[in-house]
């Protein structure tokens, strides 16, 4: 049974999960082996030539001795009796997401054709089912999953793409995109994709002739069937099966989930000292934030740690770089890949292969079935050795991924990594062509044709450092900058703060309880204090940035400080910037189309907050309106604290008296992970909770003494009007002071004016600018929780050049020829990262790469009047026999 | 866990290999500590490795 394909293909007992799969080495299923489970067979053992299976090994049980543990054990399945009733295990066409996802993959068991399991027909309506698993104390899972309305609509997308006349619904409770930017993918979904939402709790799923029914009930009562060819349920993250006895050997507490439990305060920190949490373990969460989690856990150890840094730290060895003569003739190798049937099911690569017969200055050349794997590493080093190649070209797919992979590959076999060309046939050829496949077998012989004749006057180039300041800047004194301020000098680097307010804590100061019962006024006397004492942190109030100059690891910036009419400047010298700017609550003129008197009747949440803690008299009649001049209503995004800051505050009136009525009318309720277990409760106390739609919008009536809402009711099915003593609005964050920043430091911005992100998943809060980070609202609402860790993975993340203390630079930079530059200052005027300068010397202006902040986008290269300015590594002579090959069919 | 003798252990400990683990030993190294991960299965990668494409932009997952 294939596990990595969810049981829905069968392999061998020996096998190897996925080719990509590190470390590539075939393993023995113990659960199949006829050995192991009979003993008998061992046909394997005189097979290997290698000699590599040995059935005495067993077990071994190794000490190690660390200082830290991270706990990153991921989540578990949902059981198969919660599934049952959906008739999953009595039909094969009811399947998880997680074997949808295989059936979509073109890797997987119906190579990405999306087939009916019972009898392999291509089906025409597939429904997903949401909250599987989740939101459902009937399996004790009474928490919300947060991925799985992501997932589905990404499946749903997908499969859309492979058949575009696929009939589509996605039944469902709340729609729970509240990331950044996945509101927008939802519409995407709808709009362009044509896939169905439809609000409704399904009953369950029966066999019904050749398909499955499905039966559902919506909010109105309306009861309904469907037929379906498919059914996909889109399973929560159970907590990991591993849990209980992985609390019970280190001796940390479990929630009452079985997940790990933290506090919000300290969201990664388990029970026991030194043992930290990160990923699904911590709460169900996506990738993005696993990621974010896992870099604030390093950061976290690493302060922990910080005496012990380097302790037993394994430095790679590569052996001594080849000298390569001036005139050294070429010796090129090539390497053609098939990657499986990615590029051969199309492209021709035997005939590829041989085009490359004779080809002037290639010394070798083969295919292979994937160039990415280790063991063609390991051929790759062999033959370099073996015809003492000293330029090597790959064909396979992009550099963007691979090319440090194989860069790597030439260091190891002693070579300059720059002696290395990749040519793309996957996306440019198989990709692109995959119905032409004659053409794209001949534009695979161009394009490697071209790579070869680049290839030949490729030159080695040096490996270039920069040295780094080891101090940081923090822009921002709110709990997110004191947070990253905090960790960095844990980590033993001297930060400074700069904070525009006369005193630190920001939106902190202003928050008076959470829905986990901390006090946040203890975190924030404990964050001043600390702040306060430690000897590395510097604190500037009442100031801002004037200036920043300069790149990673030598940062300039003056830094302005007003103290009633005295105005002081300083500039302080640093390596990194860390962005914590925050946000503030937005404050809508219009909501819903309704014009809003903002008044002692209609308040904010936050508001409505501090008249809670204060000694406010209880409300008879409080309606709350969420989406108050959001998801497209004033502000394009969902904000994500909103729902839970509603259920917290709904919560607080009841507790303060119980008779108190509160209604919150709302379109989709986010209260996603345990935040769940809140917004139950407030249902248990008799907060009433009723939906709206943007087709149906409430309209508010507010005066300064007097405030009524209309709004239509779907389960009475008829318009209702009432007349509250307060409404409280939900909405909303916006970003602060990002535009200013984005123009001092060059960064970009989205469409709703918080920072980008270098890459949303893999890289969430490093910028485009090396050496500049982002965190806390700045970036996108999210709450307390969620800020205090991405602030301590922006602190990692920021002290990795000043742990290094240098900076290598890729040595594909612009370089200006100094003979020809004639210092018009064109690229400089154009360099979208600062990374080119004009200087004075003797009397003549030159122009000069900073080759730290220099990103070889090439567009200096590329105005350069008088061609001074040349690329490493795409020089205009290797370019221009590229183009010239190009022509030689 | 290590108990510390006489100097406590500069090493730490990873539990789990997925996306999660993977990045957290990745930084780690990065922040200069030596890293020990520790994975169950017989690769690494975890869950992610078993999808296709993910949300919202659709980007390849391997």
């Amino acid at each position: 049974m294939d596990e990595y394909n969810e049981g829905l293909a069968l392999t061998r007992p020996i096998h190897i999960d996925y080719p990509q799969a590190v470390p590539a080495t075939y393993y023995i299923d113990p659960k199949a082996c006829l050995y192991l489970t009979h003993g008998t067979c061992q046909i394997c053992v005189p097979a290997c030539r290698s000699n590599a299976i040995d059935f005495s090994q067993t077990a071994e049980e190794r000490q190690l001795s660390v200082g830290a543990v991270i706990m990153a054990p991921g989540f578990g399945r949902i059981p198969d009796e919660t599934l049952a009733k959906f008739s999953y295990g009595k039909h094969p066409d009811v399947v998880t997401s997680i074997e949808f996802e295989r059936l979509l993959n073109p890797s997987g068991p119906s190579v990405g054709e999306v087939r009916c399991i019972s009898d392999r027909r291509h089906p025409k309506r597939i429904a997903f089912i949401q909250c599987v698993g989740s939101r459902d104390l009937g399996c004790n899972n009474g928490y919300c999953s947060s991925v799985c309305c992501m997932y589905a609509i990404k499946e749903a997308m997908v499969a859309k793409e492979h058949d575009p006349d696929l009939d589509i619904t996605i039944y469902y409770m709340d729609m729970r995109t509240q990331g950044k930017d996945f509101d927008a993918a939802q519409k995407r979904a709808v709009e362009q994709y044509g896939i169905k939402f439809v609000r409704a709790r399904v009953a369950d799923v029966m066999p019904w002739g050749n398909s499955l029914k499905l039966t559902y009930s919506t909010l109105a009562g309306r009861h309904g069937f469907e037929p379906f060819d498919m059914v996909v349920l889109s399973v929560g993250l159970d907590a990991p099966a591993s849990a209980k006895e992985l609390s019970e050997i280190c001796g940390f507490d479990l929630n009452t989930y079985d997940f790990c439990k933290t506090s919000t305060f300290a969201p990664l920190t388990t029970s026991k000292e030194g043992v930290l949490v990160a990923g699904a373990f911590q709460g169900p969460k996506d990738i993005p934030e696993s990621v974010t989690q896992s870099s604030a856990t390093a950061g976290l150890a690493a302060g922990l740690l910080q005496k012990q840094r380097g302790d037993g730290y394994i430095v790679k060895d590569y052996p001594q770089e080849k000298k390569l003569g001036k005139n050294e003739e070429p010796r090129i190798g090539v390497f053609v890949c098939r990657c499986g049937i990615n590029i051969a099911g199309v492209v021709d690569v035997p005939a590829v292969d041989a085009s490359l017969q004779d080809m002037e200055g290639v010394i070798y050349h083969s295919e292979s079935l994937y160039s990415c794997s280790q063991d063609a590493q390991e051929m790759i080093k062999q033959k370099i050795k073996e015809h003492n190649l000293n330029r090597i070209v790959i064909a396979a797919c992009s550099p963007r991924t691979h090319e440090p992979l194989f860069q790597e590959t030439l260091k190891d076999a002693g070579l300059n990594r720059c002696l290395f060309e990749m040519v793309n046939i996957r996306d440019q050829c198989s990709w692109v062509h995959a119905n032409e496949p004659e053409e794209a077998t001949r534009k695979s012989k161009d394009l490697v044709r071209m790579g070869v004749a680049k290839a030949r006057l490729i030159q080695p180039l040096a490996e270039q450092t920069v040295p780094v300041t080891p101090k940081a800047l923090v822009i921002g004194g709110g709990i997110a900058g004191m947070t990253v301020a905090l960790n960095l000098a844990e980590q033993g680097f001297h930060t400074s703060i700069v904070e525009k307010n006369a005193e630190l804590g920001g939106n902190l100061k202003r928050l008076k309880y959470t829905v986990t019962a901390s006090d946040p006024a203890v975190l924030l006397q404990q964050c001043l204090e600390q702040v306060k004492n430690h000897k590395l942190i510097d604190v500037c109030t009442s100031s801002e940035i004037a200036a920043i100059n300069g790149f990673v690891g030598n940062f300039s910036s003056v830094i302005k400080t007003t103290k009633g009419k005295k105005v002081t400047e300083q500039t302080i010298d640093h390596g990194v910037v860390v962005i914590a700017t925050g946000g503030k609550e937005h404050r809508p003129a219009k909501v819903l189309g309704s014009e809003i008197v903002y008044s002692n009747r209609v308040v904010t949440q936050q508001e409505l907050e501090e008249r809670l803690a204060g000694k406010a008299k209880s409300l008879d009649f409080v309606v709350m309106l969420q989406c108050a001049g959001s998801r497209g209503d004033d502000l394009a995004y969902c904000s994500k604290i909103c729902c839970t800051q509603a259920v917290k505050n709904a919560l607080k009136i009841k507790e303060i008296n119980k008779k108190s009525q509160v209604i919150v009318l709302y379109r989709d309720m986010r209260t996603y992970g345990f935040n769940e277990d809140a917004y139950r409760q407030a249902r248990e106390q008799g907060v009433i909770f009723i939906p709206y739609s943007m087709e149906k919008k409430p309209i508010i009536t507010s005066k300064t003494n007097k405030v009524t809402i209309s709004f239509f009711d779907p389960i009475l099915q008829e318009e209702v009007i009432i007349t509250p003593d307060l409404l409280a609005l939900s909405v909303g964050v916006v970003p602060e002071g990002t535009e200013e920043m984005s123009k001092l430091l060059k960064i970009p911005i989205n469409e709703n004016k918080f920072y980008l992100e270098a890459h949303v998943k893999l890289r969430p809060v490093e910028l485009s600018v090396s050496g500049v980070y982002v965190c806390g609202l700045a970036h996108s609402p999210k709450p307390l929780d969620e800020v205090i860790v991405q602030a301590q993975a922006a602190a990692a993340k920021a002290a990795m050049p000043l742990v290094k203390g240098l900076v290598s630079v890729e040595p594909i930079v612009s370089h200006v020829n100094k003979d020809l530059c004639i210092g018009c200052g064109l690229c400089e005027s154009l360099c979208p990262y600062q990374a080119i300068r004009i200087q004075k010397v003797d009397k003549t202006r030159i122009a000069e790469t900073i080759v730290a902040s220099c990103k070889a986008c090439g567009i200096c290269a590329s105005h350069c009047p008088t061609f001074a300015i040349n690329m490493g590594g795409f020089t205009n002579d290797q370019i221009i026999a590229q183009i010239e090959a190009f022509g030689k069919s | 866990m290590g108990k510390a003798k006489d100097k406590q252990s500069g090493a730490i400990l990873v539990v789990g290999g997925g996306v999660a683990g993977v990045q957290a030993a990745l930084d780690l190294t990065d922040l200069g500590y030596h890293c020990y991960l520790v994975e169950k299965s017989a690769a690494i990668g975890g869950a992610m490795a078993q999808l296709d494409k993910t949300f919202p932009t659709n980007d390849c997952s391997l």
